[in-house]
């Protein structure tokens, strides 16, 4: 055992370091770093920087335009883009879709659509839930009808995130009522300039503007757009899950905790700073202590072979912190959680802020992370999943 | 950055699981733990035959030289079998003073001994009033020519009444709650003015009370600096921790391992119970606490010989927490998943359970621990 980065981990992350301090302006790191509203010129400012440099999309195969790094690399690239406030990059595209198009997809979708992945050209969005259909994902109705050269696709797929951006959904669709749930789902790629698709906004309870319903009205979407075979979308759609669960959270855990912190020395409290008030001091070292456990958690699973159950324990328990944090931080702004001033969100906000700037993004961040314990399979099913994949119950 | 064992302490650790698995069915144990000094002479020879006891010593010593994971190793699979002899309190605490603030003559003479279950040693550092705080002391030690004479009481000094000779802290100088000022002092279990209760614990070990009135020792008894103790304290109650949690480690994934097996035998309403979600949520729950205690047991180990002091120190005390809070939920799930059975004295159950309650409270529990955190 031996917990050290070997020299050459240590000196790929200066290059990765360096890279980011030499391509990412500063007004960019200072709104993530703020946690203020990104447009998507900001995500794909950025996606277009790393595809320059050959880091967009490290984990795909190296032919296609991947890197051979090491998990320990993967894993110090990931934590780099954090601490150095970049954009998230947007997973949609280069993280979910394209491994199931160079695992699943013909030649042809290979060399269609990976190209404009790469270079962000195409932005995705991803359709599994429906209104009738959330955690449990195989009860999906959205039908494709096969007429000729072409499926006609109806129905509604909700809580689509970014998709007033996109121009391509990724789509479990039903192509048969026969068998079990599981056995007819089929994966369709749709242009979502086609006739019959409608996006319309769904405001979340922080006031913002992430998710959509999509509608599907007599959609034609060619047949040479199905992954694989008709029927077996659902076995793409588990493996594309893997990866949805499987980023790398104790960054962004830390750099939550490092906002927390800053806020909580200047926050004042019977004329002390709040982080010297006992009773916060120690939800504050409870929650240190768990993020370290998380981070070892994480650091242990690198490279290991068992990604799916890792997977799910690790979603559950960073999810966990990540709400935790952003209760912490409410807590912390105490009076000023309460103003809502939805300007003061988008950077370049003029006006004076009311309260401390850091107070802003505050109550909505605790009410927008409610999602983490819900989206890319609730908590609940994360616990069904380990008790039947580890634990053969 | 790698977390895999070599290829001796897997040897080590199979060494180890056979030990338990031939010595400690939970019969034998309980058989031990009944006995007046409540381990087994012949086991801990057979320890110190396998090369166990000599484990962390050095090699100018007549030790292995193991380092952290290695001792990790060992616990681990000593905390799966409950196993009751005095390793903690001679080996790793014993030992780790002698290595850490014994002279020359000191370690020459008593570390080849050590190694070879020839001497057996105690430490003594709590008393009434210092709860979870090494540097609370009221023990006197006053000078008296070369030497030293003791007067004060320690509790709960575990293995007391087998050792040879017994660690323990007294105050040179200073107020009560200094660190400054603290002298540690390795006293003969049979000197004049010193007198003991022996008790057993309520997790199957041995500990004592020990009364020290005008215990007359000379200027070679003091271990390290005079007045530096609380800093040796420090540095081998880390140890002690980092070793601690590796044992609990073991007791978790035993209760983990089998409340799992457990419930998918035990039938009611016709089914498995392992068939009730809710029941399969707090199984999962449980599997995670025990990933998550051997993380951080892997990180305070890995880390208890960093240099820097705060960071050693914060990972010592996080590493606590842990362990006691998944000790906690796993311990008392433990229970309440095998029904009145979890209950009873005859099934292992209960007793990890009580082992691990009162792993927490070793070397100060989570909410000192906490405390601590919060404080550096």
């Amino acid at each position: 055992m031996d917990m050290h980065f070997r020299p050459e981990d240590l000196a790929f992350r200066a290059e990765v370091r360096q890279f980011i301090q030499a391509n990412l302006p500063g007004d960019l790191a200072d709104k993530v770093r703020r946690g203020l509203h990104l447009d998507k010129e900001d995500f794909v400012f950025w996606q277009k920087k790393l595809n320059g440099q050959g880091w967009f999309a490290p984990h795909w195969p190296v032919e296609l335009g991947g890197v051979d790094w090491t998990p320990t690399q993967h894993y110090m690239f990931q934590n780099e883009q954090v601490e150095g406030y970049c954009p998230p990059v947007i997973p949609f595209g280069v993280r979910m879709v394209a491994p199931v198009i160079f695992t699943y997809g013909s030649d042809e979708q290979k060399q269609r659509f990976l190209p404009d992945i790469l270079d962000s050209t195409a932005w995705w969005c991803q359709g599994y839930s429906e209104p009738g259909a959330g955690s449990d994902l195989a009860s999906l109705q959205t039908k494709a009808v096969r007429n000729g050269d072409h499926y006609i696709v109806n129905g509604a797929k909700t809580w689509t995130t970014l998709a007033q951006y996109a121009d391509w959904i990724f789509c479990l669709v039903r192509t048969t009522n026969e068998g079990k749930p599981q056995e007819g789902i089929s994966f369709l790629l749709i242009d979502m300039k086609s006739p019959g698709i409608e996006v319309t906004p769904i405001i979340t309870i922080d006031g913002s503007h992430e998710v959509n319903s999509v509608f599907f009205t007599d959609v034609r979407v060619p047949v040479e757009n199905l992954i694989g075979q008709e029927n077996l979308g659902w076995t793409y759609a588990k493996f594309l899950l893997l990866f949805e669960r499987s980023n790398s959270l104790s960054g962004g855990l830390k750099q939550q905790l490092r906002r927390l912190r800053g806020i909580a020395e200047q926050e004042l409290t019977g004329g002390e700073p709040l982080c010297a008030d006992p009773a916060f001091a120690a939800q504050l070292a409870g929650y240190e202590v768990q993020l370290r456990t998380y981070e070892f958690l994480e650091l242990r699973t690198l490279g290991n072979s068992r990604p799916g159950a890792e997977a799910s324990y690790l979603k559950i328990i960073g999810t966990d912190l990540q709400q935790m944090a952003s209760e912490l931080t409410l807590q912390a702004v105490a009076y000023y959680g309460n103003p809502y001033i939805r300007d003061a969100l988008v950077h370049g906000y003029n006006e004076a802020s009311v309260g401390p700037d850091y107070a802003a993004p505050a109550a909505p961040q605790y009410f927008n992370y409610r999602k983490t314990a819900i989206y890319a399979g609730s908590n609940e099913i994360q616990r069904n999943i380990l008790s039947k994949a580890v634990l053969g119950m | 950055m790698d977390f895999s064992l070599s290829e001796e302490q897997q040897l080590l650790k199979d060494s180890v699981q056979r030990f338990v698995r031939e010595q400690y069915p939970l019969e034998s144990r309980r058989k031990l733990v009944a006995t007046d000094i409540g381990y087994s002479e012949d086991n801990w020879a057979k320890m110190a035959e396998l090369g166990w006891l000599a484990l962390p010593l050095p090699e100018e010593y007549g030790g292995i030289g193991g380092g952290p994971v290695d001792t990790m190793v060992l616990m681990e699979e000593f905390g799966r079998g409950l196993v009751v002899e005095p390793y903690m309190s001679s080996i790793i605490i014993g030992g780790g003073f002698l290595m850490a603030g014994g002279s020359d003559k000191h370690k020459t003479e008593l570390l080849p001994k050590l190694g070879a279950g020839e001497l057996k040693l105690a430490f003594g550092y709590a008393e009434r009033q210092s709860r979870f705080d090494l540097n609370d002391v009221e023990c006197k030690a006053e000078k008296n020519g070369d030497g030293y004479v003791l007067n004060g009481h320690k509790g709960v000094v575990f293995h007391a009444q087998t050792a040879d000779k017994i660690i323990v802290s007294a105050r040179t100088s200073g107020g009560s709650r200094d660190a400054d000022g603290i002298t540690l002092f390795l006293i003969d279990n049979n000197c004049s003015g010193l007198t003991r209760r022996d008790y057993p614990t309520v997790d199957g070990l041995r500990a004592s009370e020990l009364q020290m009135d005008g215990v007359t020792v000379g200027a070679e008894a003091v271990l390290g600096k005079v007045g530096g103790g609380a800093a040796l304290m420090e540095e081998v109650v880390g140890q002690a921790i980092a070793a601690i949690c590796a044992e609990a480690v073991g007791c978790m994934d035993v209760l983990q391992e089998t409340t799992n097996e457990y419930l998918k035998t035990r039938v009611q309403f016709g089914v498995p119970l392992s068939k009730f979600q809710v029941l399969q949520h707090r199984m999962v729950d449980m599997f995670m606490e025990c990933e998550q205690a051997r993380s951080m047991c892997y990180m305070v180990t890995l880390k208890i010989g960093d240099e820097d002091p705060v960071e050693r120190a914060k990972s010592v005390s996080a590493a606590k927490v842990q362990i006691g809070n998944s000790g906690r939920y796993v311990g008392q799930q433990s229970v309440q998943l095998h029904g009145g059975m979890g209950m009873t004295d005859e099934l292992h159950v209960g007793h990890f359970f009580k082992r691990l309650t009162m792993i927490d409270t070793m070397f100060g529990n989570k909410d000192h621990h906490l405390k601590c955190y919060a404080d550096l």
